[in-house]
């Protein structure tokens, strides 16, 4: 019996709220957060957010669930958001993680904000506080302008966001920090004290803001890292009887920043690289296993013959060029196989079960899959074959 | 005890001589299959598994629609993506039985439940049947001469660098299985008049109809076979085995080809096949001649009636031909018929057909390159063939000269001649060293009698005293035997180099040695044909020189204006003379086209000569064939092609060259060198500063062999 289970990830987690819908039971005005300080990172298509949030418990009752604020088009482009809670003092911290779930709020505000709950690990008495550590990872976020950009120009983007934390609770005292890939930036709007150093703009502090307050501001900059997105990624993993795990990944990558326009010059591209195709990129690394064999790295139309692996105990490195640089808009499908060892990922248990322990996920580094499938071809005579995943998934049985 | 009980078992292995013999030859046979197969691999173990040349792109890409859409499909096949804005008729232009063999390989390999891809079938098509080809080798060897001369052309086949040159691994073309088929037709017929019987004359007939499916080729069996008949019958070797094998093949076999849509009709309208009728008829009227002179005892009458009838059967045949030719219905020779018979004629009337390289007349060296040592045991084994003289020696003799005339005159035919010299050489080969080993092994066999009997038989004494009158026969023998063998060892050396170095390279990934000894791979075709599969829209339309048409079409999967099914000559030539004419006067060409992309090939950056420069005054000279507004002699400085300074104007601005170079004056390919220095001819090119105004540069590869042009929309005028 051949079995295929099937999963897909759509890693915007948009449909979550709907699929876990936990009523709000308690009025979330509970908190004041006493400081709030955010990082955000723009130096390359992934966006990171580190949000330290100081949460004080102002109520009268203890209380265990801290909400977290987000807009409608943040929560589009949110690909994982993740909080640990931070004990101790000064270098002796330990970080402890913590449960986070969307959630749905009768008492919305004028703008249409979503939700994610923090369960705390233990309740938070009245008088007390803790600090959180929160980490929003979002995607597709940047938004190219001028969207068509030439081989001699550089790539500009937009971010958008509030300068003051969308929040449910009244923030003290709070400041963000935003760094830019390089020092070129062509705008961004002020909302004092606002002051910029480097590649670093820092907005704030500002005190004693309100609930639900915000100042929108964009930022207009230069950023040249490889806006590398796999639209498609079937990932294949046959498990073999004779000791061998066969991986085989079809991408279906595209540049998804600023397109492409006019000419494609090849004399400028090799003499003046510094000046010519900044936003283009060439090389891809992938993060295999170690104990990796019979790599390869294909197409539809043969062997592509730009790529090289390194192992060692640890890890294995792939690294790959596609079979021209990608500039905006420009896709290239590309197949990578691989064989491992099965003792390495396949386990036993004692009730006569097997596991399969494998990473869920894409290893090519800096990459962005839209749409990830996993197919896992058990070997003849396997039953009752099913899926644990960390994060809900679709998943089907194929005969 | 433990002696004699181990001879005891050993008894019913020990075999007799005949057995001994019968297993050696299945076993040489067996490592000769194996052999022709391996030898053929040389380049997919150092490239990989792909597919090779041009051709074979549109054969790969007609099997994978035949695997995907089944047979009825694929023989309704109308391809929107090639001769746009014509289209091509695939069904009813190609040979189907390469991509039928291919497809029946696949399923039976899916049925077997080996689950390989299509494309691995068809790099391996061609070996297979190399590997087959040395079967029938064997068996027609066998036929002709004896079962030694079989195993021998068969060792000679398997490595012949003549027919490795078609069928390594990944040159999937119609050549790869047609010379098996060609061989097997051939043993057929030879077995069938051996014979005279009706069996083996039908399978030849089903030889002949899988040749037809497989090559245009076949043409020369439809010729060739006729002409066997009729030298049989002028030499006085009309017999009823002759009779009975020709009719059943020619009736069956051309009844069987008209099932080819590419075919049709031609077996009774062509004059090309005309050759086959008459001497079908002709067969007809010896039998009937022979009737009569079995029915007539009167010999002077008989040869009364001889001559009238054959005089009213000739005419009665001249005048049917003058008639048919006169009202059209048998239409005259085709070109590349003409051009076979006189080398000259292509190079004056048909420009697209001399304009391929291996439709050159053959140089010596290439003789020599491609077959060796045969080349000296040809006359040979025609002088051994001559020697004993019988149906089957006269076949193979009329087939070695007439294909090694061919050969003469195409370089592609020595794949055609191979076979038959491979044969006439083993007869060589074999007969010599059979001759030899039986005057080594006569003497010992002469001196054993003499130690143990005495002189009593005469006839040993006899035989003893000749041998005494030659004392150095034996020693003689003996070199003469290393000799041989010396010269089959270089064969072999001979033939597995020249697979390695000149045969097995896929001419799509270019290899060259770098500065430090290691290997370098341009793969720049495919770089650029990927480029124009993912990066392009889907209907973009790309022209460029026919060469490059069925690898765009297969692997960049782009809808093209020309490609290697040349049978548009008109439509090459607007292609010719759009490259050919200033940019101004392309755009409107190439608009009335509706081209978006240009592609061209350079090779100035590598040195990579097959490029389009190189190749372009045959595009000037199609495109003149058509359109006397482009003429050669303006794209030449006295009489020379030139692309430097002192190169003629209109070459300097004429579309290609802009193609070609532009931005090219820039580049530094060489160090040492001024810039824009072309390494593939040599020379600083002339006009540096190229504007192009309708056109711009879309995609150049890495190494700058293929570049492609987006073809602006027209201006506004107003």
């Amino acid at each position: 019996m051949e079995a295929r289970i099937r999963a897909r990830v759509n890693l915007a987690l948009t449909f979550f709220a709907l699929l876990f819908f936990v009523a709000g039971s308690s009025p979330p005005r509970q908190f004041v957060i006493s400081n709030a300080e955010r990082r955000i990172d723009l130096s390359s298509h992934i966006i990171n957010v580190h949000l330290t949030l100081k949460v004080e418990n102002a109520g009268t009752r203890p209380a265990s669930e801290v909400v977290l604020a987000l807009t409608p088009t943040e929560v589009d482009h949110l690909a994982m958001v993740d909080a640990s809670a931070i004990k101790g003092k000064r270098k002796k911290t330990t970080s402890l993680r913590l449960e986070v779930k969307p959630t749905e709020l009768p008492d919305a505000p004028p703008i249409d904000t979503k939700y994610f709950t923090i369960y705390l690990a233990n309740p938070l008495n009245s008088g007390e506080s803790t600090t959180l550590e929160v980490l929003y990872v979002f995607t597709h976020f940047l938004e190219p302008f001028p969207a068509e950009i030439a081989q001699s120009e550089s790539q500009l983007v937009f971010y958008h966001d509030t300068a003051l934390i969308l929040s449910s609770y009244h923030i003290k005292q709070q400041t963000t920090f935003i760094k830019t890939p390089s020092t070129k930036v062509e705008s961004f709007i002020r909302m004092e004290p606002t002051n910029r150093v480097g590649t670093e703009i820092k907005y704030g502090p500002y005190e004693d803001r309100p609930p639900y307050s915000i100042s929108p501001i964009h930022v207009h900059f230069e950023n040249n890292s490889p806006f590398a997105v796999v639209e498609e990624l079937v990932q294949e993993i046959e498990i073999s009887h004779w000791g061998n795990i066969q991986v085989t990944e079809h991408y279906k990558l595209i540049h998804a920043g600023a397109r492409h326009k006019g000419v494609f010059s090849r004399v400028d591209y090799q003499s003046r690289q510094s000046s010519n195709g900044a936003s283009s990129f060439r090389y891809l690394l992938a993060r295999l296993p170690p104990r990796v064999h019979s790599v390869y790295y294909r197409d539809e139309i043969g062997n592509i013959s730009s790529s090289h692996l390194r192992t060692d105990s640890l890890k294995s490195e792939l690294q790959i060029e596609p079979r021209y640089p990608l500039f905006g808009g420009w896709k290239a499908t590309f197949v990578i196989g691989y064989g491992l060892p099965l003792q390495d990922f396949l386990f036993e248990s004692s009730d006569d079960k097997r596991y399969l322990n494998f990473t869920f996920g894409c290893p090519l580094i800096g990459m962005v899959v839209d749409k990830l499938t996993i197919k896992v071809v058990l070997p003849e005579g396997s039953t009752d074959p099913s899926p644990v995943v960390p994060f809900p998934v679709e998943h089907h049985l194929e005969l | 005890m433990s002696n004699s009980s181990t001879s005891d078992l050993l008894k019913p292995f020990k075999l007799k001589t005949k057995q001994q013999e019968l297993l050696i030859r299945v076993s040489i046979l067996c490592l000769v299959y194996i052999l022709a197969f391996i030898t053929r691999l040389f380049s997919v173990l150092r490239y990989e598994s792909m597919i090779h040349e041009f051709d074979p792109y549109f054969n790969y890409r007609t099997t994978l629609y035949l695997t995907q859409h089944g047979f009825y499909d694929f023989w309704n096949w109308f391809d929107y993506e090639s001769w746009y804005p014509l289209g091509r008729i695939v069904g009813g232009t190609l040979y189907p039985g390469l991509m039928v063999t291919a497809a029946l390989i696949y399923r039976l390999l899916h049925f077997l439940r080996f689950a390989v891809h299509i494309r691995e079938v068809c790099v391996l098509t061609a070996p297979f049947f190399a590997s087959n080809t040395t079967l029938v080798a064997y068996f027609f060897g066998k036929e002709i001469w004896d079962s030694g001369a079989g195993l021998v052309a068969a060792i000679l086949i398997a490595v012949c660098p003549g027919y490795i040159s078609r069928s390594v691994a990944g040159s999937y073309d119609n050549e790869g299985v047609a010379i098996f088929a060609l061989l097997f037709t051939f043993y057929l017929f030879v077995k069938a008049v051996n014979k005279g019987s009706l069996a083996w004359g039908l399978a030849s007939a089903f030889g002949y109809f899988y040749m037809v499916s497989a090559w245009g080729g076949y043409v020369f069996i439809i010729n060739l076979i006729p002409l066997y008949v009729l030298v049989l019958l002028i030499t006085g070797r009309y017999s009823m085995r002759l009779y009975v094998a020709y009719n059943c093949m020619y009736i069956l076999g051309m009844l069987l080809a008209m099932q080819i849509r590419f075919v049709g009709f031609q077996h009774v309208q062509s004059g090309e096949h005309m050759a086959a009728m008459g001497v079908f008829f002709l067969m007809q009227v010896f039998y009937f001649l022979d009737w009569v002179k079995h029915m007539l005892s009167d010999t002077k009458l008989f040869q009364e009636f001889l001559s009238i009838t054959v005089t009213c059967a000739v005419a009665a045949g001249g005048i049917a031909l003058g008639v048919g030719a006169a009202s059209g219905y048998i239409s005259p020779w085709t070109g590349r018929f003409y051009s076979l018979l006189d080398p000259t004629y292509a190079k004056d009337h048909i420009p697209i057909i001399a304009s391929v390289s291996e439709h050159q007349p053959t140089a010596w060296s290439s003789f020599m390159f491609d077959f060796h040592i045969l080349l000296f045991l040809f006359p040979a084994g025609l002088y051994f063939c001559f020697k004993r003289l019988s149906d089957a020696t006269i076949f193979i003799v009329m087939y070695g000269l007439t294909s090694m005339y061919f050969a003469g005159v195409m370089v592609r035919l020595i794949l055609v001649a191979t076979p038959a010299v491979c044969l006439i050489s083993a007869i060589a080969v074999s007969a010599t060293v059979k001759n030899l080993t039986v005057l080594l092994r006569s003497k010992n066999k002469v001196a054993q009698i003499g130690s143990t009997k005495g002189t009593s038989s005469a006839k040993a004494s006899s035989k003893a005293s000749l041998d005494q009158s030659q004392p150095f026969q034996k020693n003689g023998a003996m070199a003469l035997l290393f000799g041989a063998f010396y010269l089959l060892s270089r064969y072999a050396t001979h033939c597995t180099w020249v697979t390695s170095e000149a045969y097995s390279s896929p001419s799509i990934v270019l290899a060259a040695r770098g500065a430090h000894g290691n290997r370098v791979i341009f793969d720049d075709y495919r770089e650029a044909y990927f480029w124009l599969r993912q990066n392009t829209p889907p209907d973009a339309k790309v022209m460029s020189w026919w060469d490059y048409g069925y690898q765009i079409t297969a692997m960049g999967n782009r809808t093209v204006i020309v490609d290697n099914n040349t049978w548009n000559n008109t439509h090459i030539a607007t292609v010719g003379r759009a490259m050919s004419s200033y940019e101004d006067e392309a755009y409107e060409i190439i608009r009335s086209l509706d081209v978006d992309y240009v592609l061209v090939v350079f090779g100035g950056v590598t040195g990579y000569s097959s490029d389009d420069i190189n190749k372009f005054l045959w595009m000037v000279r199609i495109g003149g064939g058509v359109f006397p507004v482009i003429k050669e002699p303006d794209y030449l400085v006295n009489g020379e092609y030139r692309v430097d300074k002192g190169a003629a104007p209109k070459m300097l601005n004429c579309l290609m060259y802009k193609l070609s170079y532009y931005r090219f004056g820039e580049m530094m390919p060489e160090y040492g060198k001024p810039p824009g220095y072309d390494r593939a001819r040599g020379v600083e090119i002339g006009n540096k500063d190229i504007k192009l105004e309708h056109l711009e540069e879309a995609f150049t590869t890495s190494n700058w062999i293929v570049r492609i042009y987006k073809v602006k929309p027209p201006n506004n005028r107003w």
